[in-house]
C-alpha cells in the first residue's frame, strides 16, 4: 500500500451509510411509484391526496397486454359469462376484449435491437481499442481523437440527416436500421472504455502465449478476452442502457415494425381515457429485462480477479 | 546468433551480437540495466523483428519464423501467469496449443511430472493469483518447462523474488537443468546467478558481447576493466600505478585493478605505512576493510580475526594483479608481484 487510508471512525461509517441510504431512497422512490401505480385501479392512480395503501388491482397490466372496445349495456348482457378472470376485470368496465395489444412486439422489438446493437458495439470496441493498444496505427491520437468527438454533441443534433438519409436508403423503421444507428453512438464509448481496460492488461501473457505456440488471435481469445471480462461486461451494461432507453431516435425513425417500446408506452395513455396504471405497467415490464441483464453480469464488475498476478 | 542488430529509434539496443549456444549448455547473458540483455532474448524469441543479422535455432533458421513456430519457451521477468486460470490450467496451457498438441492424458502426465519436480502438486487446482512470490516463479518456470522446447529463454526470472528464495530457486534451476540435460539462454544482472548456474557467461554491455567464457575464465582473465569490474564482491579496486611504490607494471599500464586474492595487507611495523585504515564493516564470517592510500580508497576482504583497527597503518602488497591500459583494454604482461 503506497497511500495508507487511515480507517473511518465509528460516526464516518455511520455518516457514510446514512447518505448512502438517503440517495437509494431518492433515486428508488420513483421506481417505487411507477411500480405501486401498476397494481393501481385508474381511479387510486389519480385520486388526490395520493393513496399509499390501496387495494392491489391487475387492470393496468390487462390493459396494457389488450385492446378494448366499450359496448352497450344491452348487448353486455347478451353475452355468456366470462371465461377468465381478465375478462371479467375488462367486463365490469362496461369493455370487451377486442385483441392482444402491440405492447408484446415492441418489447421484442427493444431486445432485438437493444442487444443486436450492443453485442455488435462490445465485439467492434473490443476489436479496435485492442488493436489501438497492441500496434502503432498511424495516427492514433488524432483517431482516437476523431472516434471520442462523435460523443462531443447529443446525438439528436442530427436527427434530420439520419433521417433523410435513412429514408433514401430504406433503413426507416427496420431493426437493421435501428441497431446500426445506437452501434454508431455506442461505438465509440466502446472504443475509449475497452482500451483503458486492454492497456492494463500486460502485453507479456499474450507474449507468452505466442511464444506457446499460439497465434496472436488465439492468444487474443484465450488470454486477452478472459482478463478484459470486466471491461466487456461494464460496457455492455452502458451500451444496452443506451440503446434500451433511447426515445428520440426510436420516435422518429420508427413507426411500425421496428418500433421499440420507449415511443410505444407513452401511446397507451389516448386509449381510453388517462390509463396510468397501463402506463406504470409497461414501464415496469419494460424495466425487467436490463436489471435481469445488469444482476447476471455484477459478479464480473467485481474487479479484482487479474490483481496480484504480474507485479508492477 | 550472427551478426544480430536492433535498433529503437536511433539507439542501438543490440549491436552486431554473435553468440552461439550448445546443446544442453546454460549460458547467462550478464550485464546492467539496459544493456540490451531482454532485447536479445526477445530477438531470439521473435518478439522483436531484427535489423540485420540471423537468427538458427536447432540448424534451422528462424531469423523472421513468428514465435510459435521456433520452438522455444521463455519465462518472463514478471510472474505473467494467466490469472484467470487454476495453476493446472497455466502448466497445461503450451501443451494444449495449436502448434504442440498433446492428448489429454499426456498433458496430464506432463503436468503432474513438473508439478513434482517443482514441488507445487498440493497447489495444482489453486487460482495462479493465490500463490505466494515464489511459488508464481516455479509455476512461470514449470509452464517454461512442461515442453521440451529447442532452448529455454529467461529474462531475470529470479530478480523479483527475496534473497532468500531466490538462492533456493538458483540451486532448484541448476538442478532441473542438468536432469533434463536442457539448453538455456539466461539473462541477469546479478553476478552471483551468472557464476553459479552459468556453464558459459556472455558479458554485455550497449549491446556488444564484449567477452564470453566459462565463469572461471571471466574472473580470473577478464579482457577489459568493465568485465573485471561486472564481477567479483566487494569489486576490483581501480588504482593508479605508482601508487602502490616499487611495483613495476607493463608499459602502457593506465590502471591496476586488484580483487582482495591480488593483495597482502599487513600492519606496518615502524608506522610508517603506505595507507591507513579507514572503516571496517563487520559482515559477520568476513570483514570489508576499507584503506586509503593517498587520494584513493581500496576496500577488501579480510578474515574477521584479523588484528586490526581503524587508524592503524598499513603495507599493501600486490601478487599478480591485473593490467589495463587508457582504453580499459587488459595488458597481457606481468608486474614483478
Amino acid at each position: 500500500m503506497a497511500h495508507s487510508v487511515s480507517a473511518p471512525g465509528r460516526w464516518g461509517r455511520r455518516l457514510a451509510a446514512g447518505a448512502v441510504v438517503f440517495y437509494a431512497l431518492i433515486t428508488i422512490l420513483p421506481l417505487l411509484w411507477i411500480f405501486m401505480t401498476g397494481f393501481k385501479t385508474p381511479q387510486d392512480s389519480i385520486s388526490y391526496p395520493p393513496k399509499v395503501l390501496f387495494e392491489p388491482s391487475l387492470e393496468g397490466y390487462v390493459n396494457l397486454f389488450t385492446t378494448r372496445s366499450r359496448q352497450t349495456p344491452e348487448y353486455m348482457a347478451s353475452l355468456p359469462p366470462p371465461d377468465t378472470w381478465y375478462e371479467e376485470l375488462v367486463r365490469s368496465r362496461d369493455m370487451v376484449i377486442a385483441g392482444p395489444s402491440k405492447f408484446g412486439e415492441r418489447m421484442m422489438n427493444s431486445v432485438i435491437i437493444g442487444f443486436g446493437s450492443t453485442f455488435l458495439s462490445v465485439l467492434l470496441g473490443t476489436l479496435a481499442a485492442y488493436g489501438f493498444s497492441r500496434f502503432k496505427v498511424p495516427l492514433e491520437d488524432d483517431l482516437m481523437f476523431f472516434i471520442l468527438s462523435t460523443r462531443m454533441m447529443p446525438p439528436i443534433a442530427v436527427a434530420i440527416p439520419i433521417f433523410l438519409m435513412y429514408r433514401t436508403l430504406g433503413l426507416s423503421d427496420t431493426h437493421l436500421g435501428m441497431i446500426i444507428l445506437y452501434t454508431g453512438v455506442n461505438v465509440s464509448l466502446a472504443v475509449w472504455l475497452l482500451k483503458g481496460f486492454i492497456d492494463e492488461i500486460p502485453r507479456e501473457y499474450e507474449e507468452a502465449a505466442m511464444i506457446d505456440g499460439y497465434t496472436r488471435f488465439q492468444a487474443f481469445v484465450k488470454v486477452v478476452l478472459p482478463q478484459a471480462a470486466t471491461g466487456i461486461a461494464a460496457t455492455a451494461i452502458f451500451c444496452l442502457i443506451f440503446a434500451w432507453n433511447e426515445y428520440a431516435f426510436a420516435l422518429l425513425l420508427t413507426s411500425g415494425t421496428a418500433q421499440t417500446a420507449p415511443p410505444f408506452i407513452p401511446t397507451i395513455i389516448g386509449e381510453g381515457g388517462l390509463d396510468w396504471p397501463a402506463v406504470a405497467a409497461g414501464a415496469t415490464i419494460f424495466l425487467i429485462p436490463i436489471v435481469v441483464f445488469t444482476i447476471l453480469l455484477r459478479k464480473h464488475l467485481l474487479r479484482g480477479i487479474t490483481f496480484g498476478a504480474v507485479r508492477k | 546468433m550472427r551478426g544480430v542488430s536492433k535498433h529503437f529509434g536511433e539507439i542501438p539496443a543490440v549491436d552486431h551480437l554473435d553468440l552461439t549456444v550448445g546443446n544442453g549448455e546454460f549460458v547467462v547473458l550478464l550485464g546492467p540495466t539496459g544493456a540490451g540483455k531482454t532485447t536479445t532474448l526477445r530477438l531470439v524469441a521473435g518478439l522483436e523483428k531484427l535489423d540485420a543479422g540471423t537468427i538458427s535455432i536447432g540448424g534451422h533458421d528462424m531469423t523472421t519464423a513468428d514465435p510459435a513456430v521456433r520452438d522455444v519457451s521463455f519465462v518472463f521477468q514478471q510472474y505473467s501467469l494467466y490469472p484467470h486460470l487454476s495453476v493446472y490450467e497455466n502448466l497445461a496451457f503450451p501443451l494444449r496449443s495449436p502448434a504442440h498438441p498433446h492428448s489429454k492424458s499426456e498433458i496430464r502426465r506432463r503436468v503432474t511430472a513438473i508439478a513434482e519436480m517443482l514441488r507445487i502438486t498440493h497447489k495444482l487446482d489453486n487460482r495462479a493469483t493465490q500463490l505466494s512470490g515464489g511459488e508464481m516463479q516455479r509455476v512461470a518456470i514449470g509452464r517454461a518447462m512442461v515442453r521440451e522446447p529447442q532452448i529455454y529463454l529467461m529474462d531475470e526470472p529470479l530478480s523479483s523474488l527475496d534473497a532468500k528464495l531466490r538462492a533456493d530457486l538458483r540451486l532448484e534451476l541448476k538442478r532441473i537443468q542438468q536432469d533434463l540435460g536442457a539448453t538455456l539462454l539466461y539473462v541477469t544482472h546479478d553476478q552471483i546467478e551468472a557464476m553459479t548456474m552459468a556453464n558459459r557467461i556472455g558479458v554485455i554491455d550497449q549491446g556488444r558481447l564484449i567477452q564470453v567464457g566459462t565463469p572461471r575464465e571471466i574472473y580470473q582473465d577478464p579482457c577489459n576493466l568493465y568485465v573485471a569490474s561486472r564481477l567479483g564482491q566487494p569489486a576490483i579496486n581501480v588504482i593508479p600505478p605508482g601508487l602502490i611504490p616499487r611495483f613495476a607494471v607493463p608499459p602502457g599500464t593506465a590502471s591496476i585493478g586488484a580483487r582482495t586474492e591480488h593483495m597482502h595487507i599487513s600492519r606496518s611495523v615502524n608506522g610508517s605505512g603506505q595507507g591507513k585504515v579507514e572503516w571496517i564493516e563487520h559482515l559477520g564470517d568476513q570483514n570489508h576493510l576499507h584503506v586509503r592510500i593517498g587520494d584513493h580508497q581500496i576496500i577488501t576482504l579480510v578474515d574477521p580475526e584479523t588484528p586490526m583497527s581503524r587508524g592503524d597503518d598499513v603495507d599493501i602488497a600486490l601478487t599478480g594483479p591485473l593490467f589495463f591500459d587508457a582504453a580499459g583494454n587488459r595488458l597481457r604482461g606481468t608486474g614483478d608481484g
